[in-house]
């Protein structure tokens, strides 16, 4: 009635900004002078926040990446001031300086840009795990410093869950991308159980022993090791809590070996076509797995010839980790289109926190239940008098109004003030418009449960490992 | 009703077969759950088929060929089915259903009514569903052993395709055969013995020296060496599913054999 013709404010909303630089912008000279460490994270976060106009805001520091993710009132405002927080990092910088490197988002674009971050898929190995882990602790940090608001804690949020998303439903991250992860890879499609198996590392060069730690952390129990420098043995022994052979007698050993890692510096075969024969002959034909990292190849290359051992050199290796990377990039394709899908998921809840559609649906929710009480009431009562009928409709309008004007009065004050957001989203809750559902038809408990647990555990979700994935990049 | 049940059961496993030859070429494995789903109503079908035929008959009907060929592939299947579910190896199945589904052919093509037994040879299903069941064990070692051959010549050749990537380790596929025949070889055994007893029951003698039946010892102590081979030298591995292979096309040879003879036929 008269409320639908009151004129309904129209509200400016927030804007989301991303600014940063990363491996694919910036030289590393430039990155590390950017980087936040992790004890002056609170410091930084709490100076982005004291900026004018900046309502929300997360900060991203890894070595490959410097970004600021933040709610602002004013786009170009918020881009200036970001730039200035990002210049102030470092004495060292001026705000010129870093114009060259930086990039800046706006809202589809912004969160566009935060979900690819969030998959890897802007990474520089594609799919690798550990940026998902390094934007939870951003996320974690920022809940901390409650520098991040209703805004973007449900982003990250989401961010994150379509990432595991990503992980779950492509292969993004399934197949290995280094030479020494390649090798385990390899040893699975031979042997099903790894920790039945025995290791025999010859030589102590770094790539076999990057394997050999790989093998290890996927199951492999029993490791035997031999260098030409007994010394050397006994402390890589030490080290892979494994025994160490003595350099001349480890060819014999190869009989018990399930998988030998061979990289040493000799310019010369070291297991010849003879040894692997004698061996496999003695495993009674079990078969045998050798990896030869070694340049020149320490293993005679006609054991490839032999049934039941199975070798792969370098090259083997390496055009395996091309293979993969080249079905990464396939999968990305598929990774692309399901973050486009999640970023308009998210830009269609963040137009609901509009407060107009808002007041309008509190309006309409209100409208809702009224009708239907005065409906089910004259039902009840009969034939009524035309003036008992409009008694009964006033006073279910006057205790509908008066009980609205408290929150519409308050939703319309603070459609400009900084927590906005939160404002709606607690209207949403309170009286169940929840938008992802039909907002009339469903009732407010269910709808207010769910959204209750998922707001409840985020720092909980966070605490939770990447799965899979190859551990290859260190942390920055 | 047996008919229909029957029929079923071929459209179902022909879908099936399609179904996992399609999953075993492409990438993705999206259709392993639309094979396994069809595969499971197939054996249900065929399940019912063989029980209602039972029922309709009033006897345990496994004495006919094509009693014993239906029956073998249902065993078959269902010795996938119980292998999917510990395993979770999907791409078996694009190997046993063809198998199941030609064996589920040559059971429509041979003569489909009840054979009227003689009351001596009321017990000849003992023989038959025991030298079936064996027999299902060499068939499951026969695929393990291509299975495994494939896999062996793809990682020795460094061609690392989708087959690659769907066939499981080869020790898998080395204990699968390993297991199949371990199983497969004693349910054989009695199975003969079975049969032995029936043929002195219905005719006097144990063995009547009939080419068939020495094709069958020869299969037999064949395998006997096969597993003793494994189980003493080392026969495992690429010998062993090599052996397999060899062993099951005798099998399957000697069976031909049987059914052209007994059927006339052009034998």
């Amino acid at each position: 009635m008269a409320a639908s013709h009151e004129r309904i404010p129209t509200v400016h909303r927030m804007n989301i900004i991303a600014v940063g630089l990363s491996h694919k912008t910036a030289p590393v000279e430039v990155r590390e002078r950017l980087a936040v460490p992790e004890s002056r994270l609170g410091e930084a976060l709490h100076r982005l926040c004291g900026y004018q106009g900046i309502k929300e805001g997360v900060l991203l520091s890894t070595c490959n990446r410097v970004e600021v993710y933040a709610v602002v009132d004013d786009v170009e405002a918020g881009f200036a001031r970001v730039q200035e927080f990002l210049a102030d990092t470092h004495l060292s910088l001026s705000s010129e300086q870093l114009t060259p490197h930086l990039y800046w988002h706006t809202d589809g674009r912004a969160i566009g840009h935060l979900f690819r971050v969030a998959a890897s898929l802007d990474s520089m190995v594609i799919g690798e795990p550990q940026i998902l882990g390094q934007l939870k602790d951003a996320f974690e940090a920022s809940l901390t410093h409650k520098t991040s608001g209703v805004v973007l804690n449900k982003l990250l949020q989401k961010a994150i869950s379509a990432a595991k998303r990503v992980r779950t439903e492509t292969k993004i991250a399934e197949t290995a991308v280094s030479v020494s992860y390649a090798a385990v890879e390899l040893a699975k499609k031979i042997f099903s159980n790894l920790s039945e198996k025995t290791v025999l590392l010859v030589g102590a060069g770094e790539m076999a022993k990057l394997a050999a730690k790989h093998l290890i952390n996927n199951g492999v129990q029993r490791v035997m090791i031999t260098t030409r420098n007994p010394q050397g043995a006994i402390e890589l022994a030490q080290r892979f809590n494994g025994t160490s052979i003595p350099f001349d007698e480890f060819r014999r050993a190869m009989a018990e070996a399930d998988i030998v890692l061979c990289s040493t510096g000799a310019a010369h075969y070291l297991i010849r076509a003879a040894d692997v024969e004698e061996a496999v002959r003695r495993r009674m034909n079990r078969p045998i797995f050798l990896i030869d990292i070694s340049v020149p190849r320490n293993i005679e290359p006609a054991v490839k010839d032999i049934d039941n051992a199975f070798l792969f050199d370098i090259d083997d290796l390496e055009m395996r980790v091309e293979q993969n990377r080249e079905e990464r990039r396939r999968e990305a394709v598929k990774a692309e289109g399901m973050v486009e899908e999640e970023v308009a998921i998210s830009l269609q809840w963040l137009k609901s926190l509009d407060v107009t559609p808002t007041i309008v649906a509190l309006r309409k929710r209100a409208e809702d239940i009224k009708q239907a009480e005065i409906d089910k009431v004259m039902a009840r009562l009969g034939h009524l008098s035309p003036q008992e009928r409009s008694a009964i409709e006033g006073l279910a309008s006057a205790i509908v109004n008066k009980l609205l004007h408290g929150p519409l009065i308050t939703l319309k004050a603070e459609a400009h003030s900084a927590g906005s957001s939160m404002y709606v989203e607690a209207a949403k809750r309170f009286f169940g418009l929840d938008t992802d559902q039909s907002p009339a038809a469903t009732p407010a408990e269910p709808a207010l449960a769910r959204s209750d647990k998922r707001e409840a555990a985020p720092v909980a979700a966070l605490k939770q490992n990447v799965p899979g994935g190859e551990p290859e990049q260190k942390r920055a | 009703m047996p008919v229909t049940f029957f029929i079923a059961t071929i459209i179902l496993y022909f879908a099936g077969t399609g179904f996992f030859l399609a999953y075993l070429l492409r990438r993705s494995e999206a259709l392993s759950q639309v094979s396994l789903g069809v595969t499971a109503v197939g054996f249900l079908t065929h399940t019912l088929a063989l029980l209602t035929r039972m029922l309709e008959a009033g006897q345990v009907t496994l004495a006919s060929f094509h009693e014993a060929m239906s029956f073998f592939s249902w065993a078959l299947v269902l010795v996938f089915l119980f292998v999917e579910i510990r395993h979770r190896i999907h791409v078996l199945g694009s190997f046993i259903l063809p198998l199941a589904l030609i064996s589920l052919l040559s059971a429509a093509a041979l003569p489909k009514e009840v054979p009227t037994l003689e009351p001596v040879l009321k017990t000849v299903w003992v023989h038959v569903t025991l030298s079936m069941l064996g027999t299902v064990g060499f068939a499951v070692a026969f695929v393990a052993g291509i299975m495994y051959l494939i896999q062996d010549g793809l990682l020795k050749s460094k061609r690392f395709n989708v087959l690659y990537s769907k066939l499981p380790p080869l020790d898998f596929l080395d204990r699968l055969n390993q297991q199949s025949i371990v199983m497969g070889f004693p349910l054989l055994t009695v199975g003969i013995i079975a049969g032995a007893f029936s043929a002195e029951f219905a005719r006097g003698s144990y063995l009547s020296w009939n080419p068939e039946q020495l094709w069958a010892l020869v299969t037999w102590l064949f395998y006997f060496v096969v597993l003793m081979g494994r189980l003493t030298v080392g026969w495992r591995a690429k010998r062993a599913a090599y052996l397999t292979i060899i062993g099951f096309a005798g099998v399957v040879l000697t069976f031909i054999g049987v059914v052209l003879k007994a059927h006339g036929g052009v034998a």
